[in-house]
């Protein structure tokens, strides 16, 4: 599945300060749904994009807190968080939040 | 010609004079500001001016000409930000540009909280602020450079650091808060803040090449504390002064908060409530997103909430977040004082000229700016790469030198603050280089107590 990848806020930092990561994700059938969720994403993401201090992009099976997912422009919380299921093309943007001024 | 001593003191004595004459005009300016003022009240009270003119006065109309000739603000938008009252926490680098707008777009009442200095390395943001103010408050600075823009606005100072204590009774002077701070523990207390007195935030961040900006707690949209419930861990948070900050960067995301906080003000527009923007300087994008609404669940905001003024202001916003208010920089304690030096020894080892090696663990971009002669620069995270060259070094020192030292070249590390040469030595020990000691308080420790010529950054 093709999916654009975006790193904001310092998180780029984790990948090689690569922002923006064109990427084609391998996923296994789960139950026998032919379906790829955040869930499976964080997952890939974790052991193919983050090179360094993975606790700095994760906590537990979830993204650490301070962090936004957004999916297509949405906030990952009103289209189901981890459940979120991805389609060809989505863009995910991962954004640390940010405190200075 | 005069010495250099003697040039010294008279310009002593012309800024002193100076000064009190500052001070007396300023006393002047304000008795006639009363005067003007007494004026004016008795002349509406008298309805002297024959002409209709929705209550405002013909310097306003002056003034404010090209926002009452916009259409979509005109007169009820600029009476409205007349009447309103805005409150700026942080005279940094997002408050400069805000405030300097607050002011020349006449908000009626404008507060300022800050308890910091002004500082030559915050000019290159903080553009309210001159160089003749250095040393001096920033929020003295900063309301002197808005009356400057605007006199016919009321201007408060509130110089102090802004505390659960002192919050409630100044954010109620307000009808909008502004969010110019630049740490968690203070976003997460402004935040509860304004859900406790009902007061919409805009809030803005900015850091390296990146800003962000939303309204909280506005027409049903999240407070702060529904976007992050949890707070980030410490090290997540990077200031501007580690992590640096292209000047403009805040500057814009300031602009676009005092936008945000006028269409508030002045009932224009749709805000930007339930929305966020992300600026990325070095891509030149703006992406606008859809955050989530409030939540029910929200531990401020939420329905069950029982976070009240009470609650607030007996709430540990350092401890919750694992963060102090006022960022000290960080000071490890990580080794024996065996295996530390003070900076005034190792100058002692460089004028004894006692053979060592000098290893800087600071980023090269970091070293490029400013160095100790001869010291390697082996940045912190190459470390564990390039130990076979520190070994090779003080094998090749060693034979220099020869059998004559008795003890072999010592391994002295050094960076910006002290911190990461303690990592480094602590590694360095690990991995059998038990010669190594690092130099406390690092290089701003050499500047502060051997040379205060060598420039900090």
């Amino acid at each position: 599945m093709q999916l654009t990848l975006e790193f904001g806020g310092g998180l780029e930092l984790l990948c090689d300060s690569k922002k923006i990561h064109n990427v084609n994700v391998e996923f296994e059938q789960q139950n026998g749904e032919d379906k790829l969720t955040m869930k499976g994403l964080l997952s890939w993401v974790r052991t193919n994009l983050i090179k360094e201090r993975p606790e700095m992009f994760m906590k537990g099976d979830t993204v650490r807190p301070g962090v936004l997912v957004l999916v297509n422009d949405c906030d990952w919380e009103l289209s189901g968080q981890l459940n979120t299921s991805l389609e060809e093309k989505d863009v995910v943007v991962f954004i640390s939040t940010l405190h200075g001024g | 010609m005069s010495s250099a001593s003697e040039i010294l003191q008279q310009l002593e004595s012309l800024k002193n004079e100076k000064t009190k004459i500052e001070h007396k005009i300023s006393h002047l300016e304000a008795q006639l500001k009363d005067i003007n003022l007494q004026k004016q009240v008795s002349a509406s009270s008298n309805g002297s001016s024959p002409y209709a003119t929705n209550g405002l006065e013909p310097h306003m109309i002056h003034r404010y000409s090209r926002h009452l000739v916009l259409p979509s603000f005109g007169v009820q938008g600029q009476a409205n930000l007349l009447k309103s009252s805005i409150l700026v926490v942080g005279a940094g680098g997002l408050g400069a540009p805000a405030l300097l707008y607050f002011a020349a777009a006449g908000v009626g009442k404008l507060g300022i909280v800050d308890h910091d200095k002004v500082e030559l390395n915050n000019m290159h943001r903080q553009i309210i602020h001159t160089e003749a103010y250095i040393g001096q408050p920033k929020v003295k600075s900063a309301a002197a450079a808005c009356r400057s823009v605007n006199s016919s606005i009321e201007i408060v100072e509130h110089e102090e650091a802004l505390r659960t204590s002192n919050a409630l009774e100044i954010f109620s002077k307000y009808d909008i808060i502004v969010d110019a701070t630049d740490n968690a523990p203070t976003r997460y207390m402004i935040s509860d803040c304004c859900v406790v007195l009902g007061k919409p935030l805009v809030s803005g961040a900015a850091v390296g090449l990146e800003g962000q900006l939303t309204i909280y707690n506005h027409n049903g949209g999240p407070c702060y504390r529904c976007l992050f419930p949890t707070p980030p861990p410490r090290t997540a948070c990077q200031s501007c002064a580690d992590g640096g900050v292209l000047g403009v960067v805040p500057g814009i995301i300031g602009c676009l908060q005092a936008l945000e906080a006028i269409k508030i003000a002045a009932s224009v527009g749709e805000p930007l409530s339930g929305r966020m923007l992300l600026f990325d300087a070095l891509s030149a994008r703006i992406r606008i997103v859809k955050i989530r609404g409030r939540s029910m669940q929200c531990e401020a905001c939420g329905e069950n909430s029982t976070f009240n003024q009470q609650y607030f202001r007996e709430f540990d916003y350092e401890k919750f977040t694992q963060t102090p208010l006022c960022v000290p920089p960080l000071k490890l304690n990580l080794l024996p004082s065996e295996s530390r030096i003070s900076s005034k020894e190792y100058s002692e080892i460089i004028i004894n000229k006692e053979p060592h090696v000098l290893v800087d663990v600071r980023p090269a971009h970091h070293f490029k700016i400013v160095s100790l002669p001869n010291s390697l620069n082996i940045p912190f995270s190459t470390l564990e790469s390039r130990l076979p060259e520190i070994s090779s070094i003080l094998k090749k020192d060693e034979e220099e030198k020869g059998a004559a030292s008795e003890s072999s070249a010592r391994l002295y590390v050094v960076c910006r603050r002290g911190n990461d040469s303690q990592r480094a030595v602590q590694y360095l020990h690990k991995m059998g280089f038990n010669s190594a000691k690092d130099i406390v308080g690092g290089l701003e420790s050499w500047a502060q107590n051997v040379d205060p010529n060598f420039p900090t950054y």
